[in-house]
């Protein structure tokens, strides 16, 4: 009897014990779901806080020595004239990069190092980044209204402060067009001409890589600009504006011109490869940022290096010049912070670009009146074109949506590379699932 | 876990007949320890494969920007008809994979399966030649995509040179020409797979009774119809072993293509589109999510059908 009892009760135990691990199992579900769906982007730890004015936390993606001995040069300088401190936290840019959206709702620094673009106006639109408007009003008279109108959020409100950029071009050596008699084309039908000519020279017109994907977008950006306009860049790429639509076909159609010059091992290169090729003299000119010099480390060459806009084609001239901007901006909590606000005030003055670009000469300062005493004439060519520029756009993959860019226009560009074809309602189809999601 | 927490309850049942006795004998303590045992694996599945799992399949049925919770909104099926439908790299993505499973499975493993062999009979550096075939295992991701640049590149790659081509315009692009390269890719995976089937061959080569071998030969069976009759079936359950591990690695084959150009451009992989829709920049969490379910389906198939056949093999016993 009381074997069978305590059995009975045993098993109701064992019952017991056996629902209420389920019971807590789905109870794990429902209640640790809530914070691991969050943790899933990755929660940052709480930053040193810095509400009290005489001191800001400052989050800088600028990992690689130079552009970090060049930020360190800068907070060294505002430390020394304000008396404020600051202290920094470097992040490798990749991580930096792909976290930042946990970054920003977690508990981010003050300021923190970004780009102007898509995404700059995405986290203002969001509310995740404070509106600095009255850092414009000291710093505005530094600044081009190209840099100004890259720096404005869709509320019109300023949320950035331009530090440095560099701008897209044809770059060539200076010798071996001397040498074949080549001259610079002003005009899109000059540029087809000229193409024609070094291939028959036995030269690669246009050199160009796209392994890696994204190089490929500074030839549909620049093509589209000077076609369609800067707006209807930033339309598109907003996508206010369709890509089922003859302005878009257009562009593939005006780009399939310059295909057979480009050079047809694009897909297997990356754009060292290209430089490479370029520097050797095996191809004509390059379509690419002023970074493509880093690899010419023979002084001969890097001397013999010259660079010309994207010829026009039907609108605007060459007014608009793709020059991706790196820049601060301050967090929401950051803009409760005056230390904070005078940091990035500094940072937009001739004094505070002067401290950065003395450590850091590859980029261009991008406030006005910063000393370009010490540059080299192709980087003062280079800074000419930015500041002359009457609209400055992004890049592709920092005008638009992160994802639009990496997963469907890559694809995108290197299928069109391969076969010339390209399926604009595909696209449109895409952009609207992907923008959907925002 | 009710599986094992009877276990060994029936267990004591059956040398104890009279009934009820055998529960005494759990006593409190027994039955926490059992308790813990069970609740610690218990709980350690729940967080690291149950509850990503299931939170994976909740979001692929919603469009979220990773932001605010709030944010989530349903979406239906949009995200699996934008993947089957709209998402240029999905279907070519599922053919490379099955293409994998194929390459893997006819040429991959049974070359690892021959170097077992050869190097089971008592040939001199043996032990050096497995090691040689077995380095490439144990290699890291960033020294593959060293090894096979060196290898494979256009310009000045060591095939290119080999064939006479490097440099002249006729070279073959092994990684940049779309219909090249997943056989470039292929051949580096059967580079890592050979090495590793080859080991679990070998071991289950020396777990081979010899006196099986002794009895063939007295029968007068020749030394293919040994290893064909009598060696291989002997080997069953690595057999089964290893047609698993070739499943489970064609199935996440990631990182050769992605140490090429990250999956694109003819090296598409369902991995390397979850990793691009998930991780980074381009998340979009929904399309990604969708994808991992689809891959989580398709590897359903084979292992439910490994786990069905293992267990009713266990009932037959």
């Amino acid at each position: 009897m009381t074997a069978h009892e305590s059995a009975f009760a045993s098993a109701k135990a064992d019952f017991n014990r056996r629902t209420l691990l389920k019971s807590l199992g789905i109870g794990v579900v429902g209640i640790a779901g809530i914070p691991l769906l969050a943790a899933c982007t990755g929660g940052s730890e709480p930053a040193a806080s810095g509400s009290s004015s005489k001191s800001l936390t400052f989050g800088s993606s600028a990992s690689d020595a130079v552009p970090k001995n060049a930020y360190q040069a800068v907070t060294d300088a505002f430390t020394k004239k304000e008396g404020v401190t600051v202290s920094t936290n470097v992040v490798p840019h990749n991580d930096f990069q792909n976290k930042i959206n946990s970054y920003l709702q977690g508990s981010p620094d003050d300021a923190f190092t970004w780009f102007a673009g898509y995404r700059m106006r995405y986290y203002a639109d969001k509310g995740l980044v404070a509106p600095i408007d009255d850092v414009w009003e000291k710093i505005g008279a530094n600044y081009s209204d190209a840099m100004k109108k890259a720096s404005t959020g869709d509320d019109g409100k300023m949320y950035f402060v331009p530090n440095y950029n560099y701008p897209w071009g044809f770059f060539y050596r200076k010798s071996l067009w001397a040498e074949k008699g080549y001259a610079v084309p002003k005009t899109f039908d000059e540029l087809t001409a000229l193409a024609t000519k070094m291939k028959a020279d036995g030269i690669i017109p246009i050199e160009f890589a796209d392994k890696d994907g994204w190089p490929a977008m500074g030839t549909f950006d620049y093509i589209n600009m000077r076609l369609n306009g800067y707006q209807f860049h930033l339309d598109l790429c907003a996508h206010k504006e369709s890509w089922d639509q003859k302005k878009v076909t257009d562009v593939f159609e005006t780009w399939k011109a310059l295909l057979p010059f480009q050079n047809p091992n694009a897909l297997g290169m990356t754009w060292q490869d290209s430089a490479q090729s370029l520097g050797a003299k095996k191809s004509g000119m390059y379509l690419l940022g002023s970074f493509v010099t880093q690899q010419f480390t023979d002084p001969a060459v890097l001397d013999d290096v010259d660079f010309f806009p994207f010829p026009e084609i039907a609108m605007e001239g060459t007014d608009a010049v793709e020059a991706p901007i790196d820049g601060l901006m301050l967090s929401k909590k950051g803009g409760t912070n005056q230390a904070a606000k005078d940091f990035l005030a500094y940072m937009g003055t001739a004094e505070g670009q002067a401290v950065y670009a003395a450590v850091d000469a590859s980029n261009i300062p991008a406030a006005k009146g910063s000393d370009l005493s010490k540059f080299t004439p192709l980087n003062k060519k280079c800074a000419d074109t930015i500041a002359n520029a009457k609209s400055i756009s992004q890049f592709f993959d920092r005008d638009a949506l992160p994802a639009m860019a990496n997963n469907v226009m890559i694809p995108a560009l290197q299928s069109f590379i391969k076969d010339g074809s390209v399926d604009v309602k595909n696209l449109e189809s895409q952009a609207k699932a992907l923008y959907a999601a925002q | 876990m009710s599986a094992s927490t009877s276990a060994p309850a029936t267990g004591t049942g059956v040398k104890t007949p009279v009934p009820g006795r055998r529960v005494r004998r759990l006593s409190g303590r027994d039955k926490l320890v059992l308790g813990i045992m069970v609740a610690v694996p218990t709980l350690i599945q729940l967080v690291l494969i149950w509850i990503p799992t299931l939170l994976s399949i909740g979001l692929s049925f919603t469009r979220w920007n990773g932001l605010d919770l709030s944010d989530i909104k349903p979406a239906g099926t949009a995200n699996y008809e934008y993947v089957a439908q709209d998402y240029p790299p999905f279907w070519p993505a599922i053919q490379h994979n099955v293409l994998w499973l194929v390459f893997l499975a006819v040429i991959a493993t049974p070359l690892g399966l021959l170097l077992a062999v050869l190097l089971d009979q008592q040939i001199r550096g043996s032990k050096i030649y497995q090691s040689v075939f077995f380095t490439p295992v144990m290699l890291s991701l960033a020294l593959i995509g060293i090894i096979w640049q060196l290898f494979y590149n256009r310009d000045s790659g060591l095939l290119n040179f080999l064939l006479g081509t490097a440099g002249k315009p006729t070279a073959v692009d092994w990684f940049g020409d779309a219909s090249v390269n997943i056989w470039a890719a292929l051949f580096a995976a059967t580079w890592r797979h050979a090495g590793y089937v080859m080991i679990l061959y070998l071991a289950g080569l020396k777990g081979v009774d010899p006196a099986l071998k002794e009895a063939a030969a007295l029968d007068g069976a020749n030394a293919t119809q040994t290893f064909f009759r009598v060696v291989f079936p002997a080997m069953r359950p690595i057999n089964i072993v290893i047609i698993v591990i070739t499943l489970i690695e064609s199935l996440r084959a990631f990182d050769i293509v992605y140490v090429i150009n990250r999956g694109t451009n003819g090296l598409e992989l369902i991995s390397a589109l979850v990793i691009q829709n998930l991780v980074g920049e381009g998340q979009v969490i929904g399309v990604g999510s969708a994808l991992a379910v689809i891959l989580l389906v398709i590897s359903l198939v084979p292992i439910t059908w490994y786990l069905s056949r293992a267990f009713k093999k266990g009932a037959e016993e």
